[in-house]
Parts: structure tokens; sequence; C-alpha cells
């Protein structure tokens, strides 16, 4: 993948608006490569530049700075009918006065295909899509659901080089999202498509993609896998964005090797690798369930920090705790609930937590 | 549960007033159209339906002028007004409203004068073809008042804003991603006219058509002031047989020989349109 050629580059990138006589900048520079047959996700909140950046691709938007490139060519100032990518709208974008099948053709129709094919092409996808038999309905006469598989049929048909997707699922219901979120990676497993896929939900990005780029306030702040992102996020950003997480403020106390002993409180002492000088002021990060919570101090070579339990809620496969810290911080654990459903601790009680120190990193 | 009456009652005004002040002079108008008698000697109820045959046999000439002076300058109207309501709808920006604004800026002059003004604008010796008749840039015989050109202008000029409105209105909904979706699907910029704007802005062109044809068929104005004897059309016809000669029954039977040749007009063309594909197009 890293040798080919990519299905998608950006390089330094940058989009800039006009608004209120004031120059916004949507996307600051973004630069990346897509594989082929990818399935790769922008990842961010509103307003982070990944539309944007998606709509640059697609060629509906020119950077105002940057090169795109599709499969090595430069695209940048190619109009969106000349290029080999399709979208998939937020809001399916649907043609309401044509039915089904006449949306799915379109695309076809204007590259001229002989009608033979288009009716056989067609005909497949909407098989794939589980739409057949439903080619004369009009848009407005089906379900959400429904009309984002027409979208999804209506744009793969084309056999793109590259499908993008904007939010493809965000109107529809939590149950529906993720029946659909499974359907997506099965067509794009047997079509093969370099997918591109823009989100700012973190589950959805977690579930699906191959690698995911991380935007916030129009950068990548993290490109990697959707394990690597959860497992290192690379900033405070990222940490906080996706899952839950226990952003920690502390002050290095000593230097030991490659590590460093951290300190909030008293009796508190947490391994972290980075810092390297003493009476730094460090950030940190452990996620809610690599964290032990026990009454008796835990012995060995761990992250340890102590503190008073402020609330224990039973949540079903889990108990969560939220325990408050010498310093003021409340720290989050997530205790499964493996053998039994008592509960460690009780509200109010002094409670020891723990976690094996690769599972916290300095920011 | 027991169903609530109260809409019923509450539609009740609206009944009335239709009742009151559309079936009623229809009817009355038509009761008229078949009186014979005279001013003088008093309208008598004779049920004569010569009455309608007698003014079509004699005013069949304008009668037909007026269709096609109506067909043509709403032909004219939809040429000239759809790109303006494209504009306004897709360029227009946030200064929409600006120029709608400036679109019904004529309404606030009446209709008479409006045209009246044009009558001096057009004249042989006006402001305009005076000025340049006298730079020697057009001939001295040159003349447009008082000829089809001119009725047809006026026309044109008074009902515009009718064409434009609703076709504005029309492509104002059209969603800007669905035009974007055409362009991702390869289309040209013509073809994702052709396809698709055009297509969902039917039902305005529908709307459009219909408020201006009408009124522009039967307006007696345009002619009275911008024609000559050679453009009369059916409008004046029943205002001169009505307020002149006071031949009621005549003006009537004319009234309704329009009434029913428009209604049929639109029914064709209503059908040729394809009245599903506006309506299905409308009920979006």
């Amino acid at each position: 993948m890293s040798e080919a050629i990519p299905a998608i580059e950006l390089d330094g990138v940058v989009k800039e608006y006009l608004s209120h006589g004031e120059t916004v900048q949507a996307v600051k520079g973004v630069s990346l490569a897509i594989g082929e047959g990818e399935f790769f996700s922008l990842l961010g909140p509103s307003g982070c530049g990944k539309t944007t950046t998606m709509r640059m691709v697609a060629g509906f938007e020119e950077p105002t700075k940057g090169v795109v490139r599709l499969h090595g060519q430069d695209v940048t100032d190619v109009p969106p009918n000349k290029r080999d990518v399709n979208m998939v709208f937020q809001s399916y974008a649907l043609f309401p006065h044509m039915s089904v099948w006449e949306n799915v053709a379109f695309g076809l129709r204007r590259r001229r295909v002989p009608d033979a094919e288009v009716k056989q092409r067609v005909g497949e996808i909407l098989e794939i899509v589980d739409l057949t038999g439903r080619e004369k309905r009009r848009p407005r006469e089906m379900s959400g659901g429904q009309q984002q598989r027409v979208a999804l049929a209506r744009a793969l048909v084309n056999r793109p080089r590259a499908l993008l997707l904007d939010e493809p699922l965000g109107a529809l219901d939590l149950k529906l999202r993720q029946a659909m979120q499974i359907e997506l990676k099965r067509i794009q497993r047997e079509v093969g498509i370099t997918f591109v896929y823009v989100t700012h939900d973190q589950s959805e990005a977690l579930t699906m993609s191959d690698r995911i780029a991380v935007m916030n306030d129009g950068l990548v702040e993290q490109l990697a896998t959707p394990r690597e992102i959860y497992e290192k996020p690379a900033s405070k950003f990222v940490a906080g964005f996706i899952g839950t997480s226990n952003l920690l403020t502390g002050t290095v106390a000593s230097v030991e090797g490659a590590g460093a002993v951290v300190r909030l409180g008293a009796e508190d002492r947490i391994l972290v690798s980075g810092p390297s000088t003493a009476g730094e002021t460090v950030d940190l990060t452990v996620r809610p369930e690599k964290i032990t919570i026990s009454t008796e101090q835990p012995e060995g070579d761990l992250s340890v920090v102590r503190g008073t339990v402020n609330e224990v809620v039973y949540l079903g496969t889990y108990n969560s705790y939220a325990v408050g810290l010498a310093d003021g911080a409340e720290i989050m654990v997530f205790q499964q609930n493996a053998n039994d459903s008592s509960v460690t601790a009780e509200r109010g009680d002094t409670v020891w937590l723990s976690w094996q120190p690769q599972h916290s990193y300095a920011l | 549960m027991k169903r609530s009456r109260a809409p019923y009652w509450l539609a009740l005004p609206g009944w009335l007033w239709l009742a009151i002040f559309l079936v009623v002079p229809i009817a009355a108008m038509a009761s008229v159209s078949l009186t014979t008698g005279n001013l003088i000697d008093g309208f008598a109820q004779t049920l004569s339906v010569s009455n309608y045959s007698d003014a079509i046999a004699k005013y069949s000439t304008q009668l037909v002028r007026s269709l096609v002076y109506g067909g043509v300058a709403t032909l004219l109207m939809l040429i000239l007004g759809y790109p303006v309501a494209y504009w306004i709808a897709f360029k227009g920006g946030h200064r929409k409203s600006m120029f709608l604004f400036l679109l019904l800026l004529p309404f606030f002059v009446s209709f008479v004068l409006r045209t009246i003004s044009w009558g001096f604008l057009l004249a042989d010796d006006g402001i305009l073809f005076g000025t340049l008749k006298g730079w020697g840039l057009l001939p001295e015989d040159f003349h447009v008042l008082a000829t089809t050109v001119a009725v047809i202008g006026g026309l044109v000029y008074n009902f515009l804003p009718f064409m434009i409105l609703p076709i504005y209105v029309a492509l104002e909904r059209v969603d800007p991603r669905v035009i974007e979706a055409a362009y991702d699907l390869y289309a040209s910029r013509f073809d994702a006219f052709r396809r698709v704007v055009l297509p969902l802005s039917l039902p305005g062109v529908f709307a459009g058509v219909l408020m201006t044809f009408v009124p522009a068929s039967a307006d007696p104005v345009n002619a009275a002031v911008l024609g000559g004897t050679g453009n009369t059309m059916i409008g004046n016809i029943i205002q001169t047989e009505y307020l002149v000669n006071s031949n009621y029954p005549t003006a009537s039977a004319l009234s309704f020989t329009l009434m029913a040749v428009l209604l049929v007009g639109i029914f064709i063309y209503a059908r040729a349109l394809g009245t599903e594909n506006v309506m299905e197009a409308a009920a979006r």
C-alpha cells in the first residue's frame, strides 16, 4: 500500500472562505494519502473541516492552496463531473422526480453506457443493496434506510475508483445505523472500492475504518488505525474526542531511566514514559476500562492513585465509578461485570486506583 | 372520540364568500347572457342561445387575436422570466429579498398609469424614438405605438412578475445538493439543468403560465392604450358592449365564451405538460 500510488492524495491543501469580509480558513493545510481499497474515515466535530476536505476531493470546492491527486493525477482543477469519484450525500440528494431505477441509472446514462449494459448493471447493484423489486418507487415513497441504499447504489453503479460518503448514516435511527454500518462494510468488501467516510460519530469510525484521520480546527490531529487512535491518542483533543478518557495533570517528581514518576497527591505515583525533566507539568491520559479499583493498596510496578468514590452507577455489563482525587480531579473507572455483580466500593469509600504503566501517556 | 365540527364551521365564512361573490355573480351573468332586449325596453329572459352564436360570429377575429396575443406574450414572458427567476434563486445570495422587492416595485404604480407611461415612451416623437429620430438613427416613419408589437410588449411588461414569482418559488425549493449530485454523476451543466433543475421547476412554470396567460388574454387596457384599431382584443369588446353599448346579453355571452375557451385551453395544456408530473413534483 505504501509503495503503490495512493488512490487519493492531498498535498498541503488549504481552503479559505470569505465570510462577512473576513478570510476564514476551513482547512488549514491537510496532507494525507489514502490507499487503494482502503476504508478511510475523516472524523471530527462539526466545523473541523472534514466535509470541506471531502468536497475538495469530489471537486465541489477548489483548494485555495495545495494539490489534490487521484491515482497520481493532479485533478485540482478538474470539475466534479469529470472526476472518477462518486459521492453519497448527507441527505442522500436523490432526484425526487425520478424512480429508483432512473436515479441509479443516471450516471451510466450520462456516460452513454449502452442500454443493455445499463439494465444489467442497475439490476446487479440493486440486488447488492437489496432493493430488487422496488425499481419503480419514487424516493419519497421509501423509508430513510431504503433511500440511503438507493443513494449508495446510485454512486456505486458507476464503479468509481473511490466512493466519498458524507455522514451517510446521520439521518437514521440507532438500530438502522448499526445495521447499515455492517452493511456498508460488507458492500465495501464486495466491490473493493476505496471508501472515504466523513463522520462525527467516533464509534462509527472505529467500527468500520481501516484508518482514521481525526480532524480538529482545520488540521489532522492524528492519522492512524482505530486501535492506535483509541489506545494511543496523540493529543489531548483526540483522547477527549474518542471514547471516554481521563485527563490528569501532574508534576514530574523524578526521572528513572526512560520513564518518569508523576505525582498528583502525596500517595500517588504514575509511571509514564516521555517527560524527562523533573518539575515539569504534564498532561496525561488513561482509559476508564484500564483501571483496577481496590480497597487495599495494590502491589507491584503499577501506576497508583488514591481517591474517594463520588458515585457508583450500575450499567449492566459494567459498573462505572467516579472517583475524586486529592487535587479535585475526577477519574472514571469502568469495572467489567464478569463474575458477580457486587461492587468493590460504595459511595464515600476511600479506594486505590491502579493500572499498567503502558496505559497512560503524556500528551 | 367524537370528532369536532369546529373546522367545518371555521370554513363557513370562506364558503359564504365564494357563494356570494363568485357563484351568485356567475349565475346572474349566465342568466343575463340568455336574455334579449335593450336598455330602454328592458331585458327579458328568453333563453336565447343565439346570443352566443351571434357574438362568436361577430367577434371571432378578436377572440382568436386575444388568444394569439396572450399566447405569444406568455411565451415571451417564459423566455424572459425563467432566467431572471433562476438568477435570483441561485445567484441572488443574501440580496434575494431585495431583488424580489425590485420585481414588485412597479406594482406600487397603478396598472393603467404604467401602461400609459409606456405609451409616452413608445410615442412616435416621444423621448425615446423622437430623440433617436433626431439623431438620424431611426427613419422618420418608424413607429411602434398602435402596432401588435406595442400591445404584446405591454402585456409582457405588465404581467412578467406573475411569471417570475412562481418559477422563483419552485427553483428556490430545489435542493442545491440535488444539483451537485447531478454534477457528481457526470452531468454537464446543460444536462444537470435539463434533467434535474428544469423538471423540478415545472410546477412553477405551470403556475406562471396560468397566472399570465389568463389575464393577458382577457386584458383590455394594453390594447386600448398601446394598440391601434387593428389590435382590438376581446377584453375591449366586452368592455365596450357592456359600458358603452349597454348590450349586456352580448357582453355576458362573450365573457362566458372567453371563460370556456380559457378553461379548455388550460385543460389541454395541463394534459400536455402532464398533470401527473406537475402534481407529483409539486407534492414533494
